[in-house]
């Protein structure tokens, strides 16, 4: 590790958290529940979603622990079916949907923009309030037995075939669909609506570019994915036809629309993460992001090609041989805006003062394994590998890589690097980089031998396996412990930093964006005067100049 | 924040493109919209009274799809209302498209010819 | 632009570019312009998430009448279509009032506002009351589809009275339930929008009579125009793709 470091902190002996800040600015409970400040709900949410992350975790653990042996010995098949599902349910629509938007972006998002607030404090309240309540039907579900259609709920085996929780869980997932769109909805008017003079497009962070782009795909996909859950509840519940063959229905009718919104929804998940890298690197490399304009459409491409793509999910399930070729086509396509990111990320690098903080670490994290993971999906794309590789662990893996390997990365690093912002006190750094590179090196044993099982023929969502792929499997299982220790290491740190952490100042990390210019954490309103944008994003050379000016007013 | 501190909100932030101009719309407007939705609406069905094979099922449409974009653009306004607006409500029916025509590229493709 | 009103009031411009502290007025917004523009702008974004809603039920109908035409055929003939058209029709004139109401809130007649609103409701409930009367029938005829859906008039309508119609074959004629379960579902959650608009429609009237919105503060009258007018539109194009798919089958 380099010694030198861009860490600025004030002088301790003297610095003291601001008095008056946004956590302080009420007390009670209830102040909290019934607030309609922006960064107050992100708290909400931060807990919220840290909550059903270890839920959903500990669903990862159990799946290990079963596949450890190749004999079905912990659990009943049906038990295992329910893990997965669970498993399934909470990662992707309680914790990754609405991970980096609804807790750093609603942080940040007018705190950048140089506004007061979101365009409608009270429906992101009501957003938060719609995930809890999703949040507990979910949890409902857990506890009243579960429920086995794999996150996807493929008809006709969600329709006509399981007995299981799935119409509680179905009518969750609706609600906290728009807890979603309510938050995306709330993020493009905001960023359309509420800029400060001076912040044109291409002046805002890239962070809120990425998520402008993901609030397109929330506001535009979610709805296809409520009416396809309200169709399957009518079909359960009235036995409609509209899935189901005998009565004329089409199956498969179910997964095109269940796909044009999951499709987009992978994009939803990582385009935030992707925010949160681009500001990472540049402020660890003391460069401005390199490319900046091909960065932000990037992101708008991404979201735009997100809707085109979306049959490769079905190649194998009686789709059209013509229409599976053009979609594999299209599916290529979204390796040139990721590969663009990638190499703009790169090349901001070189040449940069590259110091290596923890957020940075993370952020490299997610630059290699986000590569890994994309270019895995790139082989999925085609159709040929595809008939292959699909419903194996090969699967498995390459979306982990993507979404654990990348979007937790980005979460983690975006988590690190604001978390002085957040609460005005700075994590521990030593420990921090441990658990960098703890979780690092267990993704990598986790995940890595899932590729080769895969690639053998393992199958994905079986409880039990030949012999010969149990060392593959053991150290996949032996990785996850390694993760998990990973994950509950930043828990227990940043914990303890709300009380004893360094006191951070107003920009420790010498940042460039509206929020490092402010106190931390922010007061409510966030700004006393609203600024005036006079330079561009990422200008180091500007934030030079201001705090030498800054000395010689003080001084 | 020293050097934000004499700025006021800047004026010409508001009179971007992506703002438009408030209009009222006056009554005579709507009643000849409303006139012209209650013809449209006869047209409608008198047309599907008469055989004409094909064109029935593209006439109805015609001018269904006639009558909501005069709907969206009066009695919603979106002719008076900016141009964030009108690619709104443009992105709003891309997707939908997006939605059918790539999934009956699907449907179409998989019997071809039978379709 | 003869048709309309430009508000140029001198005060209001005035007004534009500094804090005037309204009762409605947001503490974070910078100028009630922007407030009213944000609240039009996330209108319009949520009926968006409207369209894509309704955009996958109109997406199963393409499909399931590409399908089954014939099963389209004979089901679309079993709605009433002067019912259909009367119901067309006061859904028109109720958009229209609404648009009014629009009108009489931005020149500031509370009167006419609140009457405007009160006609809005009363025709949407009429709407209702003859969808009511149009649903009640198909439960008699056992149209509704479940487990009581009888397929016996569609196989041989010569034995209940219909010269009109060609019999279908048993297998197509079970695919008139794929049918009615869309005519049903795609009507039931245009219903749906209707009532809850009606509930927004009597709270909007209880602050109208308060005087709410007679003097410049528009927005909620307007926005709930947009949604009301969307429920039109959804309307406008389930009317002639549920009654009028093919009015002549015998020729």
């Amino acid at each position: 590790m380099s010694e030198s470091t861009i860490l600025n902190l004030p002088d301790q002996s003297t610095a003291r958290v601001p008095k008056r800040n946004f956590i302080t600015a009420e007390d009670g409970l209830l102040s909290w529940l019934l607030t309609g400040d922006h960064k107050r709900i992100a708290m909400l949410y931060l807990i919220s979603i840290t909550f059903f992350f270890f839920i959903g975790g500990a669903f990862a653990g159990l799946i290990r622990l079963e596949l450890l042996t190749p004999q079905p010995d912990l659990v009943a098949s049906d038990t295992y079916n329910k893990f997965f599902t669970m498993h399934g349910v909470i990662m992707v629509f309680l914790f990754l949907v609405p991970s980096v938007p609804a807790t750093l972006g609603n942080f940040l998002i007018p705190i950048m923009l140089g506004a007061r607030d979101l365009a409608f404090p009270k429906i992101n309240l009501l957003s938060w309030y719609l995930y809890v309540v999703g949040g507990v039907m979910v949890i409902a579900t857990m506890v009243l037995g579960g429920v086995d259609t794999g996150w996807t709920f493929t008809t006709p085996l969600s329709t006509h075939y399981l007995n299981t929780h799935v119409i509680t869980t179905a009518l969750a997932i609706f609600v906290a669909g728009f807890s979603s769109i309510f938050t995306g909805l709330n993020f493009i008017v905001t960023i359309h609506r509420m800029r400060c003079p001076g912040m044109t497009w291409f002046r805002m962070p890239l962070f809120v570019w990425s998520n402008y782009a993901a609030s397109i795909l929330m506001v535009l996909g979610t709805p296809v994915l409520a009416i396809s859950l309200t169709l399957v509840l009518l079909e359960r519940v009235f036995g409609i036809g509209v899935f189901d063959p005998t009565k004329g229905g089409d199956p498969l009718l179910f997964q095109h629309l269940f796909w044009f919104y999951s499709h987009p929804a992978v994009y939803i998940m990582i385009l935030p993460g992707m925010g949160v890298i681009s500001e990472v690197v540049s402020t660890f490399s003391r460069k401005r992001v390199f490319g900046y304009t091909a960065v932000a459409f990037s992101s708008v491409a991404i979201a735009l090609f997100g809707f085109f793509v979306w049959e490769h999910h079905m190649f194998i399930m009686g789709v059209s041989n013509y229409s599976a070729l053009v979609f594999s086509l299209l599916t290529m396509l979204v390796a040139v805006p990721s590969a663009i990111k990638i190499f703009n990320w790169s090349f901001t690098l070189q040449k940069g003062s590259i110091t290596f903080e923890t957020p940075m670490l993370y952020a490299f994290g997610f630059m290699g394994l986000f590569t890994i993971g994309g270019l895995t999906g790139v082989f999925l794309g085609s159709l040929g590998m595809d008939i292959h590789l699909t419903e194996t662990y090969f699967i498995v893996a390459h979306f982990h890589f993507v979404m654990v390997g990348g979007m937790l990365m980005a979460f983690l690093s975006g988590i690190h690097f604001w978390w002085p912002k957040i609460t005005g006190r700075m994590y521990p750094e030593a420990i921090s980089k441990l658990a960098a590179v703890v979780t690092f090196i267990g993704f990598n044993l986790t995940f890595l031998p899932q590729f080769i099982l895969g690639y053998l023929g393992m199958p994905r969502r079986y409880h039990s396996y030949p012999p010969e792929f149990q060392i593959l499997n053991v150290m996949s299982t032996a990785g996850a412990t390694v993760l998990g220790i990973g994950y509950l290491m930043p828990i227990i740190y940043l914990a303890w930093s709300l009380k004893y952490g360094a006191v951070a100042g107003n920009n420790p990390w010498q940042a460039t964006g509206l929020e490092w210019q402010i106190q931390s954490p922010p007061l409510t309103e966030n700004f006393t005067e609203i600024p005036i944008m006079d330079h561009e994003a990422y200008d180091y050379d500007w934030l030079e100049h201001k705090t030498k000016q800054e000395v010689t007013t003080v001084g | 924040m020293t050097e934000h501190e004499q700025h006021f909100h800047d004026a010409t932030n508001v009179t971007n493109p992506e703002h438009g101009s408030h209009h009222i719309v006056t009554p005579k407007v709507y009643a000849a919209v409303f006139v012209t939705l209650l013809v449209g609406t006869a047209l409608t069905v008198v047309a599907a009274n008469i055989d004409l094979g094909l064109f029935n099922p593209i006439i109805a449409l015609g001018i269904a799809c006639t009558k909501a974009v005069i709907v969206i653009l009066f009695f919603m306004h979106v002719k008076y209302q900016s141009n964030l607006i009108k690619m709104t409500v443009g992105a709003g029916f891309f997707t939908f498209l997006v939605l059918i025509t790539l999934t009956l590229s699907d449907y179409i493709s998989r019997a071809w010819g039978l379709w | 632009m003869a048709d309309t009103i430009a508000t140029t009031e001198p005060a209001a411009e005035h007004e534009l570019h500094e804090h005037v502290f309204v009762p409605q007025h947001r503490h974070h917004f910078e100028t009630e312009q922007q407030q009213r523009e944000a609240g039009s702008f996330g209108m319009w974004l949520f009926l968006l998430t409207e369209i894509m809603f309704f955009g996958g039920m109109f997406f199963a109908y393409l499909l399931y009448r590409n399908w089954y035409y014939d099963a389209f055929v004979v089901g679309s003939n079993q709605l009433s279509l002067p019912l259909g058209t009367a119901n067309t029709a006061v859904l028109i004139t109720s958009g229209f009032f609404m648009a009014l109401s629009v009108w009489a809130a931005e020149v500031r007649k509370r009167g006419l506002l609140v009457l405007l609103l009160v006609l809005t409701t009363l025709l949407g409930i009429v709407f209702l009351g003859i969808k009511y009367v149009e649903y009640k029938e198909k439960y008699e005829l056992h149209h509704i589809p479940g487990e009581h859906f009888d397929v016996s008039e569609f196989v041989n309508p010569a034995a209940y009275g219909i010269t009109n119609e060609k019999p279908l074959p048993p297998d197509m004629a079970q695919k008139v339930q794929l049918y009615f379960f869309l005519y049903f579902a795609m009507t039931g959650m245009h219903a749906l929008h209707m009532i809850i608009g009606i509930g927004l429609l009597f709270w909007l009237i209880a602050r109208a009579r308060r005087g709410d919105f007679s003097a410049g503060y528009v927005a909620p009258i307007e926005n709930f125009g947009l949604y009301w007018h969307f429920v039109d539109i959804v309307w406008l194009f389930l009317f002639p793709l549920l009654y009028l798919i093919n009015r002549h089958p015998m020729k």
